[in-house]
């Protein structure tokens, strides 16, 4: 219990301190890092309360996907970058004070939550489960939240073809493959039988 | 203190949530920092969802934490890649130039 305790303060205050940095560091490379920093700190949480699928999926989908993403379109964008932070200071009153009422409100929420002591009472981890996590994830992902699961593919689907529509750009002066120019070929117009004449040779055209 | 309970959890969540929203209002600047605020706040509910599905020994928390993910996996490339097209229009991403829909 008391490692627990100690791997869970040391985690949650790293996972606090690199999300600081993310939204205060000057250089924005540095933010993508600190915001990777954060993600593996909390996928070690959910890995050690024994959610290990939630924990490795986090890690790879956004240390491994979102998190590269981020890092290539900031090297892209990179550049005009030096007056960015100017406004820092300009809005710091006013979100901190917002910030602090929607902090407030949250710790009001936990803290006066009416069936809170009887839940704390009743509310324990038990790693003694029959089952894995993933096996537990997959017997409900595939049954009862079949439908789900299947929209969630789809709302990907749309992402990925959106990403796509959205980049793309036709570039003229470019050498590319028109299929109905291949196909509606004729013999005619591509194959020319010619008698060649012996040390005379042909003469071709282009 | 040295019995972590969900309530740690849920303190752990609010920080993350606030520190989101935070850098939302001070970043006013630079979209891909707004971005990376938003991930913040969309890992402070997954921690959240976790934590009470632990605590509450019902694993339909995590398969919904799946479903976040995914919605923030696909927002991320959605607005990455519009950030990626504005820049290539306007030559600049900066929140201030974002202003020709006068909204």
């Amino acid at each position: 219990m008391i490692a627990h305790a100690i791997i869970f303060y040391l985690l949650s205050s790293i996972t606090i301190l690199s999300s600081i940095m993310v939204i205060s560091s000057k250089n924005t490379v540095h933010s993508v890092f600190f915001l990777i920093l954060a993600f593996v700190n909390v996928s070690c949480l959910f890995i050690m309360i024994g959610a290990e699928f939630i924990g490795m999926i986090l890690l790879i989908v956004y240390v491994g996907a979102v998190a590269v993403l981020f890092l290539f379109v900031v090297m892209m964008l990179e550049g005009n970058f030096v007056k960015v932070k100017q406004g820092f200071l300009q809005y710091m009153p006013f979100g901190f004070f917002i910030a602090l009422v929607i902090f407030f409100e949250l710790i009001i929420i936990i803290g006066s939550w009416q069936y809170k002591s009887e839940f704390i009472k009743t509310a324990k981890i038990t790693y003694d489960a029959k089952e894995t996590n993933t096996e537990q994830i997959g017997k409900l992902i595939y049954t009862d939240y079949f439908l789900p699961f299947q929209l969630s593919g789809i709302v990907l689907l749309v992402a990925m073809i959106g990403a796509i529509l959205l980049t793309f750009r036709r570039r003229d002066n470019l050498k590319r493959q028109d299929i109905l120019k291949q196909s509606s070929r004729e013999r005619e117009d591509s194959i020319e039988l010619v008698d060649v004449e012996s040390n005379k040779g042909v003469k071709v055209n282009d | 203190m040295i019995e972590i309970t969900l309530a740690h959890y849920l303190f752990l969540s609010a920080i993350i949530f606030t520190l989101g929203v935070f850098g939302i209002f001070v970043n006013r600047k630079n979209v891909i920092v707004i971005l990376m605020s938003i991930e913040l706040i969309l890992l402070s509910v997954n921690i959240n969802m976790v934590a009470f599905s632990v605590y509450l020994q019902n694993i339909t928390g995590q398969i919904f934490t799946l479903f976040i993910l995914t919605v923030a996996a696909a927002e991320a490339a959605i607005g990455l890649a519009i950030l990626v097209v504005f820049f290539r229009n306007r030559g600049s991403i900066q929140v201030e130039d974002i202003n020709s829909m006068k909204g």
